[in-house]
């Protein structure tokens, strides 16, 4: 194969890897969102873990974009 | 099309000499984190200044970024991380305006350099490192320790918490420096659409609109990811000295 070419389908396929963390990001989100729902007092304190809970997920994410962008424009 | 990683070129403003083949210049990295530093100190100081009772709005964005820091630590860290609170401070001032002068077209984003997030990240790290031996000595080793697991499983929980410590600055450093560059690229890959429509013709004119206020919408996206990805590196910061000021789990 071309290696051009295995280069951007790899490129591409690395970036398979973020719909994994959207999974994350959303079910974080929505179990909040639920959870804040039946017990709005509570919520507030709880913006903290929700943002930690967040970064920790989408860095995973976050991880697959580089390696799908080191191959497109370092090596 | 424009080339969308021309943005984060490194450009020699004034080459100031060489030492040991290294060549030593002000470059535009260094003319906007001077700008960033020049930025916040004018917004302290100026909102400082009066210190009415009654505050303007100056004092009152001072007042504001003080208190949500300061509670940021409190809730995180406790009382006991009020200590590092000028260190949280700075980082988060500095990557918030970082972030936000970056969006601002046709300068230069500092956060896109994983140097530079690499470099805050370690900061934070050796913090941690060198407060926790200093504070507990070898105590500090029971952050590698978690209460209440089976003795047969201990020693494999003891190397993932050690690995997960040590890739910490990693983590903690690639999250800003990603997060940034991939929301310029994405402005940039869009913005490079507008012309590519418009070259059509009259019809295109119209229909470059679309993408046009796409651009409009992704930019304020990113005004919203520049103080979370800030906010997150403060949280992040917080978590990791609060290890250093109570290791035990």
């Amino acid at each position: 194969m071309d290696p051009v070419a295995a280069k951007y389908i790899g490129a591409g396929i690395a970036c398979i890897g973020m719909a994994g963390a959207a999974i994350g990001v959303g079910q974080i989100f929505s179990n909040f969102l639920s959870g804040a729902l039946r017990n709005p007092s509570a919520a507030q304190g709880q913006f903290g873990n929700l943002i930690f809970g967040f970064a920790v997920t989408e860095a995973l994410g976050i991880f697959s974009l580089l390696v799908a962008l080191l191959l497109l424009f370092a090596l | 099309m424009a080339d969308p990683i021309s943005q984060f070129q490194i450009k020699n403003l004034v080459t100031l000499g060489q030492i040991g083949g290294h060549e030593i210049a002000i470059t535009n990295s260094t003319l906007f984190m001077g700008l960033t530093v020049a930025g916040i100190a004018a917004l302290l100081i100026g909102g400082s200044a009066r210190r009415a009772v009654v505050p303007g709005r100056l004092q009152s964005i001072v007042e504001l970024s003080y208190e949500f820091v300061a509670n940021t630590v409190q809730s995180t860290a406790g009382s006991a991380g009020m200590k590092f609170f000028p260190l949280v401070f700075s980082l988060f001032m500095f990557i918030l305006f970082a972030n936000m002068i970056g969006i601002i077209p046709n300068t230069f984003t500092v956060t896109s350099h994983l140097i530079v997030t690499f470099a805050m990240a370690m900061l934070v790290f050796l913090t941690v490192v060198g407060y926790g031996f200093y504070k507990h000595g070898l105590g500090f080793l029971r952050l590698f320790v978690p209460g209440g697991v089976p003795l047969y499983i201990l020693p494999l929980i003891v190397v993932i918490e050690v690995l997960s410590f040590l890739s910490r600055p990693i983590s903690h450093s690639v999250r800003l420096f990603a997060n940034i560059l991939a929301g310029h690229i994405t402005l940039k890959v869009l913005a490079s659409f507008v012309p590519m429509v418009a070259g059509i013709g009259v019809v295109g004119w119209f229909g470059a609109v679309a993408p046009l206020s796409l651009v409009v919408a992704i930019t304020a996206l990113e005004v919203l990811v520049a103080f979370l990805q800030a906010y997150v590196f403060a949280i992040l910061t917080c978590i990791y000295l609060n290890d250093a000021i109570h290791p035990g789990h």
